[in-house]
């Protein structure tokens, strides 16, 4: 099995201006098993994005054990991308610069170059590859940015806040061509989001997290088959336990009804 | 959305190739620098010269305005047929009327009416007359200078781009390097020209390193501040997709600090411009510097302005070779920054 991360008691506390100490992720335990599509949501400071940049290597927990595989994560590594909110394109290179980078980084180039071709067909960029980043709208930035984390083939994908820059059609489109993706590539798939509708259409598993105290207070079972309607009872009944665990008034209201069985 | 760009890529091409092939048309605007060459050619020519005014008459600035005459009556001709010449010439038509008149105006005030000392305002004829006379000389000084020049240059921005990286890079060697580059970068490289003396034996080894070191203190400050300045995500990105750090360096750090990078080049120019004047002013026995100001002491003020001539063409190609290159480089920013 390839792309099984571990999350054994990782700790992380962040020092405050005021001197004071802030934990931000308290003792998580959690497994991601191969191949799954797994979002994490929760209220600003929870920690799901520093837990996802101590996945990518980017940051240190001050205690407890990352791994990939069963070999511990202490640096960035090609085999788990990370895009970010920002797609972060390099503006000093064309997409299929930017797109290629990583197979230079790795010294891999000519034996792979071959591959880049599919990958803007898979994104939808085929024609761009020789334009520069601002002559690309949002979304397509971000495809390109997907995509350059894509070439590296990686066992893990990262994904923080993909979509939170876009506008709410471009971002529903874009959820179906990560979905598309993923089912193509079949590689653990770890979503950042705030969007609770997000999180449920996308993922296999939701985890909630909560700030203060930061921990994990839910983890559900996302059993819709897919393609998955945003409008099925099922969906929205999911949705409103999720709303309902982060204590938002209307969702506990909504989780009521729905236990009642009057639905909306 | 991809054969929609391409649509609209290869739409453009055609209009820019339709643009190209024109259609023939005249201006009449683009004759404007011929009616007042005419106009000064006919002054020159037909304006008695004031009575005693010291100068072989060696029709060197009627050559000079024949030519030019020659020279805008064939880019008139051929602006019909190109329409890309044709914007140019009548955008230009009207500085370079006036530039010439302005000439004129010089001449009628010195070789015709000698309103000002013509010691030291030398008739156009008499500076004409060197660059015709004396030009072999001038090129042996303008060579010998642009290697002092573009040695210091090179020297000094390479040193620079690599102080600056390793400041703007390593935290350590910023604590150690950087109090002293604040301490003596601000020092104008001329001021060390007495040092420079004793500590190199040969003049020119000691202007090569007062030209390099002018070049090089802007460009690491510059270089340093880029690439501090350059955003943090740009590094992760570049670490998560495999790239090791001396990767990071060239392939993301130097290009996105860049335009900073060119900016503290361009700085270091223009010092070293002057550095090389005040350098072959004092110590050197040639170069355009040292010409300049051995014609001021024997009173040659023709040759003087003839000398400035030959450094405001030579400085100004020079900057405007290193703007080409920049913009090259740069194009990658064309539509988010302009300059």
């Amino acid at each position: 099995m390839v792309g099984v991360i571990d999350v054994l008691k990782v700790r992380k506390v962040f020092l405050q201006s005021d001197g004071s100490e802030f934990t931000v992720l308290n003792d998580v335990e959690l497994r991601f098993d191969s191949g799954e599509f797994v979002s994490l949501i929760g209220p600003s400071g929870c920690g799901k994005s520093t837990l996802l940049r101590i996945i990518a290597g980017l940051e240190h927990a001050d205690s407890g054990t990352i791994s990939l595989d069963g070999e511990p994560i202490t640096t960035p590594g090609s085999e788990r991308g990370l895009v970010f909110q920002d797609p972060t394109l390099f503006p000093w290179m064309t997409i299929q610069e930017n797109i290629a980078y990583g197979l230079r980084a790795r010294g891999i180039y000519d034996q792979e170059k071959d591959s880049i071709p599919d990958f803007f067909h898979l994104v939808g960029l085929e024609g761009f590859e020789s334009a520069y980043p601002h002559h690309l709208s949002g979304g397509m930035a971000q495809r390109a940015a997907i995509a350059r984390v894509l070439v590296n083939r990686p066992k893990v994908l990262l994904l923080d806040e993909p979509l939170g820059a876009l506008d709410a059609f471009t971002r529903m489109n874009m959820q179906d061509e990560i979905l598309k993706i993923w089912q193509q590539q079949k590689m653990t798939t770890i979503l950042v989001t705030h969007d609770v509708d997000e999180a449920i259409y996308m993922a296999n598993k939701v985890i909630v997290m909560s700030a203060r105290p930061a921990k994990i207070e839910k983890i559900i079972d996302v059993g819709i088959p897919r393609p998955r309607r945003r409008d099925s009872t099922e969906f929205l009944r999911l949705r409103a336990d999720i709303l309902g665990t982060l204590h938002f008034a209307g969702g506990a209201q909504e989780s009521e009804l729905f236990e009642r069985g009057l639905g909306v | 959305m991809a054969t929609l760009a391409t649509r609209a890529v290869v739409s453009s091409a055609r209009v820019v190739r339709e643009q190209k092939r024109g259609d023939v048309a005249f201006e009449w605007r683009v004759l404007l620098p011929l009616v007042s060459l005419v106009i000064v050619l006919g002054e020159h020519t037909f304006l008695p010269a004031y009575q005693d005014y010291a100068v072989k008459r060696l029709a060197y600035f009627t050559n000079l305005l024949y030519i030019l005459i020659g020279v805008f009556s064939v880019l008139a001709l051929v602006s019909a047929f190109k329409e890309r010449l044709r914007e140019k010439l009548v955008f230009k038509a009207d500085i370079y009327a006036a530039g010439f008149l302005l000439l004129g105006l010089y001449d009628v005030i010195t070789l015709k009416f000698n309103v000002v000392p013509s010691l030291y305002f030398p008739a156009p004829e008499r500076i004409i007359g060197v660059f015709a006379e004396d030009w072999l000389f001038l090129l042996q000084c303008l060579a010998y200078s642009m290697r002092l020049l573009l040695g210091g240059f090179f020297l000094g921005t390479f040193l620079g781009v690599l102080t600056g990286t390793l400041i703007g890079w390593s935290q350590r060697i910023n604590y150690w390097v950087m109090p002293f580059i604040r301490m003596v970068g601000p020092i104008p490289s001329t001021a060390w020209i007495p040092i420079a003396l004793v500590v190199f034996l040969k003049p020119t080894s000691a202007s090569l390193f007062l030209i390099a070191l002018g070049v090089w203190f802007p460009t690491t400050v510059l270089t340093s501040s880029g690439i501090m300045n350059v955003r943090k995500s740009y590094f992760e990105v570049a670490s998560t997709l495999g790239a090791s750090t001396l990767r990071s360096i060239f392939t993301v750090a130097l290009p996105a600090a860049a335009p900073s990078i060119f900016a503290g080049i361009f700085n270091g120019t223009s010092a070293c411009f002057l550095t090389l004047m005040a350098a072959e002013m004092i110590g050197c026995k040639f170069g355009i510097g040292w010409y300049i100001n051995w014609q001021r002491e024997v009173l040659a003020y023709a040759n003087v302005y003839a000398c400035l001539i030959v450094i405001a063409v030579t400085f100004s190609f020079l900057i405007g070779m290193q703007f080409n290159i920049r913009n090259k480089i740069l194009s990658w920013q064309k539509g988010t920054i302009r300059w």
